[in-house]
C-alpha cells in the first residue's frame, strides 16, 4: 500500500467536471509543463514552483503537495455520480508526465476503488514515463496541436515529434486514445491543418478525434500571475467555422466532434 | 445529433392564444364580489354550509361568461384575459386600501377599472367584522398574532388573508361519474341518513350544499354550450363553426356526464380547475397526475382511431394556456413574495402506480412537450422519478430544464414514498402522491394539506438568543440569559432551541386559529365533494372531512444558521479569537457596513422623523449627513468600525461553510433542519391531523429577509436569506455534485411536507444528448443519496445580457463554463461577452 504514500504537486481538484472525459468526472490538476502554449486557459499550471498569484483582488497561493491518501477522500466523494454516469478521475495539468510516479499510484487507487481513468497529457516526454501509467489508464486524451514540428514548436516550445511517436506507441498498446485539437485561430484553423491531424489520429487507430474551440477565459489569470497576455487581439472561432473543420475532420474516417 | 422521444409540432392556434392572453395588463373585476356579497345578504338564516353553496350557486349563474378567440378548451372566470375575481369573504380591506396603486405597483400589477372601484366600494361595507381573517385574528393568541405581525418571526398570512386551496382533488371521479354521478352519490348518502341522529344537522346541510354546488356548476356548463352555439350561429369561419359546435355539443355532456372522449375529458379537466378557483382564492389548486388519469381517454381515442397524436397535443397545449388564463391578486407585501402571478397549479408526470410499476406513458412526455411549445408560467409541472424510470424520459425532461423556464421540478419516489407512509399513509396512497404548489407531496383527493401553512424565518430566533428575547422594545421570547455569559457553545445552542421551540408554539397556535375560522366561516361544498372521505362522512374538508388531515408550515435558514452556529462555536469558544461582546455589537452595527438600499432609505427617514420631533429643523444637507452615515456604517467609532469587518472577514475566510461536502459541517445542518423539523412534528391540528414540517421558502427568503438583521455567518442585515435547503448564496464553492452531497446528508423524510433544492448551471452544461445524459446522472446520483426534490436555473443568454447591464442585481451569478467557472459580473465585458455568445453555442 506504499503508493497511497505516493506525494505529488498539485494545484486543483476540480468535481463535476463533465467535458474531459466520459460520464461526470474529477480533474486533479497537476502542477508543472513542459509547454509554453501560448493561449494555455491555465497559466498558473506551468511553473514547477508553488507560486502566488492575485485572483479577485486577494493573493492565492497555486499549487500544494499532497499524498494520494490525502486527496482520495475528496475523489472518491463523487462516486454516486461516476457511477450513474460511467465516469471517473481525470489527471490534467500541467503535464502529468512531469510526476509519473505519483500519476500512476493515483490512478491506481482510483481503479482499485472502481473509478474509470483518464489522462490530459501531451505526452511530451520519453515513452518510459507514459509506460509507468499505462496499466493503470483507461482513457488517454492527448492534445495534438499541429503536425507541422516548426509550428508546434514556435507556439507550444516544443517539437512534436516524439509527440506522434508516443500516440502511435500508446495505439499499439491498446489504450484507448482520442487526439484533441484546440483550435486557435491563426494559429491551426485552417482546413489542411486539421485534416492534417485528423488523418493522423485515424492511421493510428485513435478512437475519437475532438475539436475544442479556443476560448480566452484564461486570459485574465495572466494578469494575475503578473505576465503578459500574447493572444489578446485573438476570437474565439465562430460557430460556422467550427461546423466546417468538423465537416473537413470527419472526411478522415475517424469519429469527430466539438467540445470534449 | 440528439433524439428526443415525442417532438411533436406545434399548432398555430396556440402561439395566437398566447399572444391575445398577454396583449394586456391583467384586470380586477368585480363580478364575483358583488355576487358573494348579494347572496350572502340573503341568505343570513342558513348555515354556513349552505350558505357558501348558495352563494356559489349564485355566482356561477350570473358571472359573465366568455369564449375566447381560437379556444378549443372554454370557460374563464373573467372577461379580461388573465383577470381576477376578489373573494371579500376571506378579507378586503388591504385590497381597498390599494384600488389607487395596484396598477402601477413594481410586483404583479392588475388595471381596475373606476366602475370596478366603486361596485366593490358599495359591496365591502357588508363585510366589516364578518370576514374569515376577522375571525382568524379573534381566535389567535395575542402573543401569536404579534410575532406574526409585528416582529415577523413567521407569517401565516397566505391563510390569514385568502382561501387555503393547495388540494388536488378527484378529478378521475368527475371524468368518470360526471357531475350527475357525485349528485347521486351524496342522494344515497343523505337517504341513509336518519333524521333523529345526533349528526344529522351537519351532515345533511352538507351533503344538500354539494348537491346544490354540483347542480350549478352543471347549469354554468350549460350557459357555455349556449354561448358556443350562439357563436357558432354567428361564425362566418366553416372551421370555427364546426369547431364552436363541437365545444357546444362537449359542454352539454361534461362535467354533468361521464366523458366519452379525449376531448370531453380535457373540458370536464378544465370546468373542475376552473371553479375550483371560482368557488375559493386558495392557490396551488394542483392538476397532480394528469398523465394518469387522463391516459384511458387518450388511449381509448387513439386506438379507436378517433383522435391522431398531434390532435391530443394540441388539446393539451390549449389547457396549458387555460391553466395561465386564472390569476389572483395578493397585496402588495405578499406579491413581491410571490412575484410573477404565480398560481402554483402543479401537474405531475411519471413515476410508479399504486402497485410499484413504472406508470410513464405518452401523455407523460407530451406534457412535457406542452411545456415546451408553451413557454408560461403555469402549470408548474414537475416529473416523479424512480429507479424504473425510463431514462427517454428522463431526457425529454432535461431537454425541457435546458430552455431555462425552471421547470419541470424532479421529484424522488424513493424517498417521498417512505416519507409520506410514515405520517400514516396507506403503500398504495403513498405509491400515487402528487405534488401540491410548490413541492409539497400529498394523496390526492383523500388528503387536506394545509400545505403552505406558514414560513418560519429561522434566523430569527436565533436573533433573540443574541436579545435574550427582546425586539423592537418587546420581550416576545422567553428568558435565556445574557448571551454575553455564556460559557459554552452548547448553551448558546441550547438557547437558539429554546427561543425557536417558544416560537413554533406560537405558530401552531397561529396556525389553528386560522384553520378554525376556515372551519367556521368558509367551508368549501364544492371542493369538499370530490376529497374523499368528506361525503361519506358528511362533513367539508374544512371540518375534517379529508382522509388525511396535515398543517405543513416551512421553516427556512438553515444554511444561515448552520454557517452562523458553526462561525460562534470556532470563534468564540474555541479559538476564543471574538468575545461574544464584540459578536454582539458586530451583529447590531451589520459588521460596520452599514445599511444599503431601500432598507437605508426608511432608516434614514426615521432617523429624520426623530430628529425633526426633538425640535431640530432639517434641511438637505443633514439629512443626506443621516444617509451617508446610514449606508457606510459611519458613526461608530473607525477602530470599532474596523474591528467589526475584521469578525465578518474571519467568518467569511476562516470559518466552514455547509454545501461543500464536509462531513461534519453537514451533519451538524442536519441537527439544525431537525431542531425545526421534530418540534413542528409533536403538534396536533384543529382538523384532527398532525403538523409535519418543509423545508423551503418559496421565495418568502427575500421579504422575510428584508426584515432580519445580519447574522452570525457574515450574512448583511437585510439581504436575502439562503434559498432552500441549499446553501447560503455564494457559500458553495465547490460545484453541483459537492452541493447535493451535502443537502442529500439532511434528514429529508421527516420534511415531509417539502424541500426544495435549487441548483443553476449554464445551458452549455446540459449540450447535446451526451450532456443531457450527464444531467440526468447527476439528478439520479442526488436522489440514490435519498435528496427529495431538485429543480434547475439554466442561466438564458437574457439573463446575462441583464446581469452586464445590471451587475449590482447579480452579485452572486456563477457561470459554469467547460469546467471553468466565475462570478459572472467580476469579468471583464469582452469575456462576459464569448461567454453569452457561448450560452447560444452550448459548448
Amino acid at each position: 500500500m506504499s503508493y497511497l504514500k505516493e506525494k505529488g504537486r498539485i494545484f486543483n481538484i476540480q468535481r463535476f467536471s463533465i467535458h474531459d472525459g466520459p460520464g461526470i468526472r474529477t480533474i486533479v490538476f497537476f502542477k508543472g509543463c513542459y509547454m509554453r502554449c501560448a493561449w494555455c486557459c491555465n497559466p498558473e499550471s506551468q511553473e514547477y514552483e508553488i507560486q502566488t498569484m492575485i485572483e479577485g483582488g486577494k493573493e492565492k497561493t497555486v499549487g500544494r503537495d499532497v499524498s494520494v491518501e490525502e486527496i482520495l477522500p475528496e475523489i472518491l466523494a463523487d462516486e454516486p455520480y461516476y457511477r450513474r454516469s460511467g465516469g471517473g478521475l481525470t489527471l490534467s495539468g500541467g503535464e502529468i508526465l512531469g510526476q509519473p510516479r505519483f500519476a500512476a499510484a493515483l490512478l491506481r487507487a482510483a481503479q482499485e476503488n472502481g473509478l474509470h481513468t483518464a489522462v490530459e497529457s501531451s505526452a511530451f516526454a520519453p515513452f518510459e514515463k507514459i509506460q509507468e501509467i499505462l496499466p493503470y489508464l483507461d482513457l488517454y486524451l492527448m492534445d495534438i496541436k499541429h503536425m507541422d514540428s516548426k509550428k508546434h514548436k514556435e507556439y507550444t516550445g516544443a517539437p512534436n515529434e516524439l509527440i506522434l511517436e508516443n500516440a502511435k506507441k500508446i495505439a499499439e498498446r491498446g489504450v484507448e486514445l482520442i487526439i484533441r485539437t484546440p483550435v486557435v485561430p491563426t494559429v491551426n484553423d485552417t482546413a489542411e491543418d486539421i485534416r492534417a491531424i485528423s488523418r493522423f489520429a485515424a492511421s493510428i487507430g485513435a478512437k475519437e478525434y475532438h475539436l475544442l474551440p479556443y476560448h480566452r477565459l484564461g486570459s485574465d489569470k495572466y494578469i494575475g500571475l503578473g505576465r503578459r497576455y500574447s493572444l489578446p487581439e485573438i476570437l474565439p472561432p465562430p460557430a460556422e467555422r467550427m461546423q466546417y473543420l468538423l465537416a473537413v475532420a470527419e472526411e478522415s474516417g475517424i469519429k469527430c466532434q466539438i467540445g470534449g | 445529433m440528439e433524439n428526443i422521444k415525442f417532438v411533436l409540432e406545434k399548432s398555430a392556434r396556440i402561439d395566437q392564444l398566447i399572444a391575445a392572453l398577454y396583449e394586456k395588463m391583467p384586470e380586477i373585476e368585480s363580478a364575483r364580489g358583488v355576487l358573494v356579497t348579494e347572496s350572502y345578504q340573503q341568505t343570513e338564516a342558513l348555515p354556513i354550509i349552505r350558505r357558501r353553496s348558495a352563494a356559489f350557486a349564485h355566482i356561477l349563474r350570473h358571472i359573465p361568461i366568455v369564449i375566447r378567440d381560437q379556444e378549443l378548451i372554454v370557460g374563464s372566470a373573467t372577461v379580461a384575459p388573465r383577470g381576477c375575481q376578489v373573494f371579500p369573504e376571506y378579507s378586503y380591506e388591504w385590497l381597498e386600501a390599494e384600488f389607487d396603486t395596484v396598477a402601477t405597483r413594481a410586483a404583479d400589477p392588475f388595471y381596475i377599472s373606476e366602475q370596478t372601484k366603486s361596485e366593490l366600494r358599495a359591496a365591502y361595507p357588508y363585510w366589516k367584522g364578518k370576514t374569515n381573517s376577522d375571525l382568524a385574528k379573534a381566535n389567535m393568541s395575542p402573543e401569536a398574532y404579534a410575532a406574526f405581525t409585528v416582529h415577523g418571526i413567521f407569517t401565516p398570512g397566505n391563510y390569514f388573508y385568502n382561501g387555503i386551496g393547495h388540494v388536488c382533488v378527484q378529478y378521475d371521479k368527475v371524468l368518470a361519474k360526471g357531475y350527475r354521478g357525485i349528485i347521486a352519490e351524496a342522494t344515497a348518502a343523505l337517504e341513509k341518513l336518519e333524521v333523529s341522529d345526533g349528526d344529522y344537522i351537519q351532515r345533511s346541510n352538507f351533503l344538500y350544499a354539494v348537491i346544490e354546488s354540483c347542480e350549478a356548476v352543471i347549469e354554468y356548463a350549460r350557459r357555455y354550450a349556449k354561448l358556443a352555439m350562439e357563436k357558432a350561429n354567428q361564425e362566418t369561419d366553416p372551421v370555427r363553426r364546426e369547431e364552436l359546435r363541437t365545444i357546444a355539443k362537449n359542454c352539454a355532456r361534461v362535467p354533468e356526464f361521464p366523458a366519452t372522449s379525449f376531448y370531453e375529458a380535457c373540458q370536464s379537466f378544465w370546468f373542475v380547475q376552473l371553479l375550483l378557483q371560482v368557488e375559493s382564492s386558495g392557490h396551488s389548486i394542483s392538476p397532480g397526475r394528469f398523465d394518469q388519469y387522463m391516459y384511458p381517454y387518450y388511449k381509448k381515442d387513439i386506438d379507436g382511431g378517433k383522435i391522431t397524436i398531434e390532435q391530443a397535443q394540441e388539446l393539451i397545449d390549449c389547457i396549458w394556456v387555460k391553466l395561465n388564463d386564472v390569476n389572483k391578486v395578493r397585496d402588495a407585501g405578499s406579491a413581491d413574495g410571490f412575484a410573477g402571478y404565480g398560481m402554483f397549479q402543479n401537474l405531475i408526470v411519471g413515476g410508479q402506480n399504486i402497485h410499484g410499476m413504472d406508470a410513464t406513458n405518452d401523455l407523460s412526455y407530451m406534457c412535457l412537450e406542452a411545456a415546451m411549445h408553451v413557454p408560461l408560467p403555469q402549470p408548474s409541472i414537475s416529473v416523479r422519478v424512480w429507479n424504473g424510470t425510463p431514462q427517454s424520459f428522463m431526457l425529454k425532461a432535461a431537454a425541457l430544464t435546458r430552455l431555462g423556464t425552471g421547470l419541470p421540478a424532479y421529484y424522488n419516489d424513493e424517498i417521498i414514498i417512505p416519507a409520506i407512509m410514515a405520517r400514516g399513509l396507506t403503500l398504495e396512497d403513498a405509491r400515487d402522491y402528487c405534488i401540491i404548489g410548490c413541492v409539497e407531496p400529498q394523496k390526492a383527493g383523500k388528503t387536506d394539506g394545509w400545505h403552505d401553512a406558514a414560513f418560519f424565518n429561522m434566523c430569527r430566533p436565533m436573533e433573540l438568543v443574541f436579545s435574550n428575547g427582546w425586539d423592537k422594545g418587546v420581550k416576545i421570547g422567553p428568558d435565556t440569559g445574557d448571551v454575553t455569559a455564556f460559557t459554552t457553545f452548547e448553551q448558546f445552542f441550547e438557547a437558539y432551541k429554546t427561543q425557536q421551540s417558544y416560537m413554533i408554539k406560537l405558530l401552531v397556535n397561529a396556525n389553528n386559529a386560522i384553520d378554525a375560522a376556515h372551519t367556521a366561516r368558509c367551508p368549501l361544498p364544492f371542493q369538499s365533494c370530490m376529497v374523499d372521505d368528506c361525503i361519506a362522512r358528511g362533513k367539508s374538508l374544512q371540518e375534517g372531512g379529508a382522509v388525511y388531515n396535515f398543517t405543513g408550515p416551512q421553516g427556512f435558514g438553515i444554511a444561515n444558521n448552520t454557517d452562523g452556529l458553526l462561525a460562534i462555536k470556532q470563534l468564540v469558544f474555541e479559538e476564543k479569537k471574538v468575545t461574544m461582546s464584540e459578536f454582539k455589537e458586530a451583529l447590531e452595527h451589520n459588521f460596520g457596513y452599514g445599511i444599503q438600499g431601500k432598507k437605508a432609505e426608511e432608516l434614514t427617514a426615521q432617523i429624520a422623523t426623530e430628529i425633526a420631533r426633538q425640535g431640530i429643523e432639517l434641511n438637505e444637507q443633514i439629512v443626506m449627513q443621516i444617509y451617508r452615515q446610514v449606508t457606510t456604517g459611519g458613526g461608530i467609532a473607525p477602530e470599532k468600525q474596523a474591528r467589526y469587518r475584521e469578525i465578518k472577514r474571519l467568518i467569511d475566510e476562516t470559518c466552514p461553510k455547509y454545501g461543500n461536502d464536509i462531513y461534519e459541517v453537514d451533519m451538524f445542518a442536519r441537527e439544525v433542519a431537525n431542531t425545526y423539523t421534530k418540534e413542528v412534528e409533536k403538534y396536533k391540528n384543529y382538523r384532527g391531523g398532525i403538523f409535519q414540517a418543509g423545508l423551503y421558502p418559496v421565495s418568502a427568503n427575500v421579504p422575510l429577509g428584508a426584515q432580519t438583521g445580519a447574522t452570525p455567518d457574515g450574512r448583511l442585515a437585510y439581504t436575502p436569506i439562503a434559498d432552500g435547503i441549499g446553501p447560503a448564496s455564494g457559500r458553495d464553492v465547490k460545484g453541483p455534485t459537492a452541493t447535493a452531497n451535502s443537502v442529500a446528508k439532511l434528514e429529508q423524510g421527516v420534511a415531509s411536507n417539502g424541500t426544495l433544492l435549487n441548483q443553476k448551471f449554464h445551458p452549455s452544461a446540459l449540450q447535446g444528448t451526451a450532456g443531457l445524459t450527464k444531467f440526468v446522472a447527476l439528478i439520479r446520483s442526488y436522489f440514490d443519496q435519498k435528496g427529495m426534490h431538485m429543480q434547475f436555473n439554466v442561466v438564458t443568454r437574457e439573463t446575462l445580457i441583464d446581469a452586464q447591464q445590471h451587475p449590482e442585481k447579480y452579485k452572486t451569478l456563477v457561470v459554469r463554463v467547460a469546467g471553468y467557472s466565475a462570478l459572472f459580473t467580476t469579468l471583464s465585458k469582452s469575456l462576459q461577452d464569448d461567454i453569452i455568445a457561448r450560452t447560444q453555442q452550448g459548448w
